[in-house]
């Protein structure tokens, strides 16, 4: 009954903006990329990646994003878990709690971390008062790494719960009537069962962290120079477009590399929908 | 055994939300603090409340980023509405590739999405308010389109039909039957975008040009000379409005949700 | 004390009472069929018995031992869910082998038991496939294989059938029948059809609102009713009510007819139960009631009547025709007349209006 060709016209107007505002400026940063100040061929703003300094930052970079990642599933599975098996039934309240923070300023709140992590900061008085060694992390790159978690931690948690509440309950029983206890259940059911969930989890958090510049400048204090931070100083202190357009370019063929490594591990996935 | 393992859970859900909530807690003591050290507390005071109103640059960025923030989910919430249901009735292969382009967004850097599009714009128009708008529909526009169409996806067909079949126009049947189930995902979208346009740096960062700034955008300048505690009052205001509203929402909803429940 | 047995077993969900110290024993080696509406308690009775549930009071025992606390996983019991409940992202193999590899059995072993299971539910060669590819059917019968290669020492059944189409289903009730009778272990089965319950089972218990109604043959259940619950559930009846007189004498509608019940008591309310096929059809004023055919369906093996006596409608199934507005004469060999006591508890009355 409905006209499906008539109202498939509907996404036209979407379908221009994609291609003005999603593809054209990313034939922009190749154009940049691929051209020097006059406007003539080059490679040399990819192959700058080679440079120790940006090979350096890029390292950094990938060692940050996959603690991040790493330290967000194991610490956003369990969670996860207990709030499956809270059984809620108002499931809204899960991601109310979770996107609740983002409402208050992300700068303001990476600044916090740096005033409770700071020398004389909060978390030292506190470790003082308890006759506790103090810390002096902060400007390092574990206060970059920690930053980086809890501002990424909602992306991981949110996509396991949602995959974990997909699992029939009866798929469960049955292990357990099969004789499964609960570690057993866990990992032969529960966990393969939850991957997509995962895998959407790690990709949401890898590939901002893998570029994130702003945890790095406020709680890395300049000292901490990942990939990210070069780019961005290539457009705003240095002012040379081409070569921070071919950083960028280095970087996005990371973050599809590591994503079509996830999606190898995940040869089920059907769609790329991360939420 | 049970009783620990629930204990245990409990221990490990309070310590999370204490995680996420904590820097949240720190700016809101820092919103009454009458030092304008961070970590000295000079005794309780509301004079950053009440000199809020006066402090001109944070009026000017605070209004940037409302018109910003609402122009440009508005915006994206017609866009994306209008593009989910044009894409649910396409042809598979259609839907593959709109959906394909609609995850570039969400699954570039921010950084890269941020530098690509002030690359196009700088070409067509001076950087300001209106490429932040452009720009900031571009990133949350998809989270429309993913909160839109699984409801339609879930929306029976038959549904459409009936009403057409029971003597409805399209229009009317569309309206009647196919919006009220869409638009709790409609919703959903919108607020997506707000909180997404509310909370980005790094893209407004890039496509903003000088003398434009969003309430971001000045934090970061100002993070070098200190952070004027005025901010922290407007943010703890924000964030208390926030949550009044979302609770609001959410408890409506279930309210809702409730009385379905009991009529069954 | 019997294999299976509940001791005054009670539970609640969310204050409201499924089960009320319910007394239930099964023998081993039967097919016993937990019968009833939905609500009725049969799916809980099952999953208190597979262990998903722990009763409120009461206890569970299994060949003489208290399993009240035992976890599902440490019970000699398996179970073929509702919606067959399949590992979604293991192959056919892999799930049949999954209870056995938690044994540690050999491979050896477990490839035999496989192989076995397979047969025994008419898909050999199946093992590699994946779980998608199966139909409804399939998957319910690999879902059987799952469960029995454990060798469990009972088999619980959720309604396995329920998502099956009629033919299909009736085909899976007589393989059920033959792996009860391959396994010789005891059936425990869950099903709201009274016919399935009819052909398959040993032994069948009608529950309702959380109280077995009554235990039996599958012959005792349908041609002597306890109680009108029971009566109406399994197939269709005449419940009128009436007064028992004397011993094989009951009076209902306004005409005294014999019967072969005793030990009633005199001028003892009751209600008589007359199945529609036991009614015959005769020329008016040959039986012992006159009355008017109102309607005539064809069903197939045979004419379903309704016949018009006074206040009350008659269903009469015969395989003769007659004219809607016909005078026909009713007729019914006292063999065939059932009495059954009225129901003494409220508990026991409630009925039709939760009928699936």
């Amino acid at each position: 009954m409905i006209n499906k060709m008539r109202t498939s016209f509907l996404a036209t107007p979407y379908a221009i903006w994609v291609m003005i505002c999603t593809i054209l400026p990313l034939f922009y940063i190749l154009g940049y990329a691929l051209t020097n100040d006059a406007g003539s061929f080059t490679l040399s703003n990819l192959t700058a990646i080679a440079d120790p300094v940006h090979l350096k930052s890029l390292w950094l970079s990938i060692r940050v994003a996959f603690f991040t990642t790493a330290i967000c599933l194991l610490l956003a599975y369990p969670v996860a878990l207990i709030l499956h098996n809270l059984k809620l039934t108002n499931k809204g309240l899960v991601v109310f709690l979770f996107i609740l923070p983002m409402w208050m300023n992300f700068m303001l709140r990476i600044l916090a971390w740096q005033i409770i992590l700071s020398n004389n900061g909060i978390l030292n008085s506190i470790l003082s008062t308890l006759g506790l060694p103090t810390l002096h992390i902060l400007y390092t790159e574990t206060a970059v790494t920690l930053g980086m978690v809890y501002d990424f931690l909602p992306y991981m948690i949110l996509p396991i719960y949602n995959a974990l509440s997909k699992i029939n309950d009866q798929v469960v029983e049955a292990a357990a009537d099969l004789g499964a206890n609960w570690w057993t259940t866990f990992t032969k059911v529960t966990l393969p069962l939850s991957k997509d969930g995962i895998i959407s989890g790690i990709i949401m958090v890898f590939v901002p962290a893998l570029s994130s510049f702003v945890v790095s400048n406020l709680l890395g204090g300049g000292k901490v120079l990942l990939i990210g931070n070069v780019i961005e100083q290539e457009f705003t202190l240095a002012r040379n477009w081409n070569l921070g357009s071919g950083l960028s370019i280095i970087l996005m063929i990371f973050v599809l590399l590591s994503m079509s490594v996830m999606n190898k591990v995940d040869d089920s996935e059907n769609g790329g929908m991360p939420v | 055994m049970n009783k620990f393992k629930k204990g245990a859970s409990s221990l490990y859900l309070a310590l999370i939300f204490l995680f996420l909530y904590a820097p949240i807690l720190v700016l809101i003591v820092l919103s009454f603090n009458d030092s304008m050290s961070r970590t000295v507390w000079g005794g309780f005071t509301l004079k950053w409340y009440a000199n809020l109103s006066s402090n001109d640059n944070i009026m000017e960025a605070l209004g940037t980023t409302i018109k910003i923030t609402l122009t440009s989910s508005i915006f994206a919430t017609i866009l994306g509405t209008t593009a989910a249901i044009g894409i649910h009735y396409m042809k598979k292969r259609h839907t593959a590739i709109m959906l394909g382009a609609t995850n570039i967004p969400l699954l570039n850097a921010d950084i890269v999405t941020g530098i690509s599009l002030m690359l196009l714009f700088t070409r067509f128009t001076p950087l300001g308010e209106f490429s932040v708008i452009l720009a900031h529909i571009a990133f949350s526009v998809p989270y429309v389109i993913f909160n839109v169409l699984p409801r339609l996806q879930s929306l029976s067909e038959a549904c459409f039909e009936a009403a057409t079949d029971l003597g409805a126009t399209p229009m009317y049947a569309f309206y009647k039957v196919v919006w009220p189930e869409i638009f709790p995902g409609v919703l959903s979208g919108f607020l997506m975008a707000l909180t997404m346009s509310l909370d980005d740096f790094t893209i407004t960062y890039f496509t903003k040009g000088a003398g434009v700034n969003t309430l971001s955008t000045m934090l970061y300048t100002q993070l070098r000379k200190g952070i004027q505690p005025e901010l922290y009052a407007l943010s703890t205001i924000l964030f208390l409005l926030a949550f009044a509203l979302l609770l609001v929402i959410n408890f409506k909803g279930s309210a809702r949700k409730e009385v379905v429940k009991n009529e069954k | 004390m019997e294999f299976i047995q509940f001791d005054h077993v009670s539970k609640s969900y969310e204050k409201q009472l499924i089960l009320d110290e319910l007394d239930l024993y099964i023998k081993e080696n039967t097919f016993v069929t937990l019968l009833g509406p939905s609500g009725c308690g049969k799916t809980t009775t099952l999953r208190l018995l597979g262990g998903f549930e722990k009763p409120d009071s009461g206890k569970i025992y299994l060949n003489g031992n208290d399993i009240t606390a035992l976890p599902a996983n440490l019970r000699p019991i398996n179970t073929v869910f509702q919606k067959y409940a399949l590992f979604p992202h293991m192959t056919i193999e892999e799930n049949i082998g999954f209870g056995l590899k938690i044994q540690k059995k050999s491979k050896d072993y477990i490839n035999d038991k496989i192989k076995y299971a397979l047969k025994l539910v008419n898909l050999d060669g199946f093992e590699k496939r994946s779980i998608d590819s199966l139909s409804g059917g399939q998957q319910q019968r690999i879902a059987i294989a799952r469960a029995i290669v454990n060798e469990p020492k009972v088999l619980l059944l959720d309604e396995p059938l329920g998502a099956l189409d009629l033919k299909l289903r009736q085909s899976m009730q007589y393989e059920l029948m033959k792996i009860k009778q391959e396994l010789g272990i005891t059936f425990l089965y869950v099903t709201h059809d009274q016919e399935e319950a009819l052909t398959m089972s040993d032994t069948i218990v009608v529950m309702n609102q959380g109280y077995i109604q009554q235990i039996g043959t599958p012959e005792d259940i349908y041609n002597e009713p306890e109680n009108a619950f029971v009566a109406d559930f399994i197939g269709e009846s005449n419940i009128i009510e009436g007064i028992m007189i004397k011993d094989e004498l009951v009076s209902f509608l306004g005409v005294q007819v014999p019967c072969v019940d005793k030990g009633f008591g005199t001028m003892k309310p009751v209600d008589v139960v007359i199945r529609p096929e036991d009614v015959e059809l005769d020329a008016p004023g040959k039986g012992f009631m006159d009355g008017v055919i109102t309607d005539c369906l064809f069903k197939g093996v045979h004419y379903e009547l309704d016949v018009q006596c006074g206040e009350y409608e008659w269903l009469v199934h015969t395989t003769k025709y007659f004219e809607v507005g016909q005078k026909v004469s009713l007729n019914v060999i006292p063999f065939n007349i059932q009495i059954m006591n009225k129901p003494e508890s409220e508990d026991e009355e409630v009925l039709k209006e939760d009928d699936q």
